[in-house]
């Protein structure tokens, strides 16, 4: 297979190669399963040493554009050049710069938590030697060096997750991909990884995550695209998006009442917009305390009052109309 | 981390496929014992009920004759060799397959790396041919130390038996790749596998069977593998119609593994 020097020009005159400090280069990026448009024509540019996040509900797509990116999944359509490189041809030579940690951990159950990663790092070509010291720096890096015998099959739900993003360490690779890196895992073992991601940030590793959480976005994201059925709705950094498209606070009530729909009409002139939950009512406006003076003066008589700074969970809800936790 | 310089991908396909090398050892490690023992004692049991135990009735009724004039012994030895490798196939080419796309979900691991859908195909061929290879040899010896074996043509049983054992192998390949879920196993079990088993002249000649039997059993793989393996240890092959078995078995492996190719690129690259 004829591994392209980084940066050299695919057949394809309609895109102008990407400068080399692009590592994903997406255009118009589709992926369809049967009649079901997963991906419906997205444009993504990640730079080298940035943090860059998808952000999206269940079956966004996330998923699905994370493999084609990985150069596992064939683009059914648009242009994809990853590491200045084209997946449909230089696949091998891509995943080789790249560590991969899938939504569901692909385990092999039946080997020890050490032995994955010893049989992982040999897919890369790397001596058997140098995968022992790595696999052994790793397990230490994640804090499993005391499980490094253990059998994967007696290992809780995080400590395989950790495991997983070890093993998508072992190549010591360039961009790193991350699907949901930290779902099931409790506040520890997320704080945990986010250090260690960011600590590989740091050493100047890229990273590519999706995720359904907002702090996780803010935390480790330098720029992210909220993706929602398959298109991005909205693009920049997590401060941007909650200016450009949220007000500065949040005013959270909740009525014992069902007729929240009643009471929103009430509410109307009080904020930039209000927005009707099932459990509970937002007021979006700059200032949370007067809007929940001014509830209060109207007679009205909330359960509980909450006022906050508005987060990217606003500007998805903004944006799709939906909450994200679905 | 530190970090080291990155060591160079091989792009030479061979390349790709022998760093499973490890992963197939490691795998292998853990089973192999279970798998020699059953490959010992499975065989003793069988010759002795069935070789030794009904072959005196069968040899005692006139059988001899109708069997080309061989004891039943030396008749059902091949036969079980032969089914024997056809049942470590099956076993390693259904469930650990759809497990690895499904359960566990390793493939996708394998192929997360340099490694592409096809060179994880032909690695963990290459491990069920090995598979195959160990439990063929513990038959063998098994069958010398019944004293069936002639040589110097029984020398061939082992690797023919290979071949009998992957034209199964990489069509059930497919099969598991393609299938959603394992229910259909037991529908190939039962209508495919064990009616093949019974009816692919291990036990009798098919000229016993009706004659659309006898010709469904013909387009299977195993009654070949059966009366290949039979004429190597017996010491007579026939060396027009072996050539011809050997040529449709290879159809089978060489299909199978077309389909199976297309089946593993569809479901873990699609
Ligand atoms: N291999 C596949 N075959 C068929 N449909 C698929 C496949 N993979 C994903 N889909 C469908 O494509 C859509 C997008 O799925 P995808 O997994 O990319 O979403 P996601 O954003 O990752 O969702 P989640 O947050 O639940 O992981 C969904 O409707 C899903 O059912
Ligand atoms: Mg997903």
């Amino acid at each position: 297979m004829g591994a392209r020097p980084l940066g050299q020009t695919a057949d394809r005159p309609d895109v102008a190669d990407p400068p080399l400090d692009v590592l994903v280069h997406a255009r118009g990026l589709r992926k369809s399963y049967g009649q079901l448009e997963a991906v419906r024509g997205i444009d993504v540019t990640v730079r080298r040493g940035e943090a860059f996040g998808f952000l999206g509900p269940n079956g966004a797509g996330k998923s699905s554009t994370m493999r084609m990116i990985a150069a596992v999944s064939t683009a059914s359509d648009g242009s994809l050049r990853v590491l200045g490189m084209d997946p449909a041809t230089d696949g091998p030579a891509i995943r080789a710069r790249l560590g991969v940690c899938p939504q569901d951990d692909t385990l092999d159950s039946e080997l020890t938590v050490r032995e994955n990663l010893l049989v992982y790092g040999r897919f890369f070509g790397l001596s058997r030697a140098e995968v022992a010291r790595r696999a052994d720096e790793l397990l230490a890096f994640v804090q499993l060096g005391d499980r490094a015998g253990a059998r994967v099959e007696q290992l809780s739900g995080g400590l395989k997750r950790r495991l997983t993003v070890a093993r998508s360490l072992i190549n010591e690779p360039e961009l790193l991909m991350l699907d949901e890196p930290t779902t099931g895992l409790d506040p520890q073992a997320r704080h945990l990884l986010w250090d260690r991601l960011f600590r590989l940030k740091q050493q100047g590793t890229t990273l590519l995550l999706t995720t359904h959480y907002m702090d996780e976005a803010e935390q480790l994201c330098d720029r992210l695209v909220v993706i929602d059925e398959g298109v991005i709705v909205a693009e920049g950094s997590p401060a941007q998006l909650i200016r450009d498209h949220s007000s500065r606070e949040v005013c959270e009530l909740r009525f014992g009442v069902d007729d929240h729909d009643g009471v929103a009409a009430r509410l109307a002139h009080l904020g930039e917009r209000v927005e009707v939950l099932p459990d509970r009512l937002l007021v979006y406006a700059a200032d949370g305390e007067s809007v929940a003076q001014a509830v209060h003066d109207l007679g009205l008589t909330p359960r509980s009052t909450l006022v906050r700074r508005s987060t990217l969970e606003d500007v998805f809800l903004r944006l799709t109309g939906r909450s994200l936790a679905d | 981390m530190t970090s080291s310089p990155g060591v160079p991908v091989t792009d030479a396909p061979n390349g790709l496929v022998w760093r499973q090398f490890d992963h197939w050892r490691v795998r292998w490690r853990r089973t192999w014992r279970g798998s020699a023992v059953t490959s010992f004692v499975l065989p003793i049991l069988y010759l002795l009920a069935m070789g030794v135990g009904l072959g005196a009735y069968v040899d005692e009724g006139g059988g001899r004759e109708s069997l080309g004039g061989v004891d039943y012994l030396d008749f059902i030895a091949p036969g079980l060799l032969a089914t024997a490798v056809m049942q470590t196939a099956v076993g390693a080419s259904t469930w650990p397959v759809m497990g690895a796309i499904k359960w566990d979900k390793t493939y996708f691991a394998m192929i997360a790396s340099p490694l592409r859908t096809r060179d994880v195909l032909v690695g963990n061929l290459g491990f069920v041919a090995a598979r195959l290879a160990m439990s063929a040899a513990v038959f063998w010896l098994v069958l010398w130390g019944f004293g069936v074996l002639v040589m110097p043509w029984a020398m061939l049983a082992v690797p023919v038996a290979i071949v009998v054992g992957m034209a199964h192998a990489t069509p059930l390949f497919a099969l598991s790749a393609w299938l959603e879920r394992e229910t259909g196993f037991m529908l190939v079990y039962r209508v495919g596998v064990v009616p093949m088993f019974l009816f692919s002249g291990a036990f009798f000649p098919i000229s016993q069977l009706p004659g659309l039997v006898q010709w469904l059993a013909q387009a299977l793989p195993l009654y070949h593998g059966v009366e290949l393996i039979r004429g190597l240890t017996l010491g007579r092959p026939d060396l027009l119609a072996d050539g011809a078995h050997v040529a449709y078995l290879l159809v089978w492996c060489v299909l199978g593994f077309v389909l199976a190719d297309r089946a593993f690129a569809r479901r873990l690259a699609g």
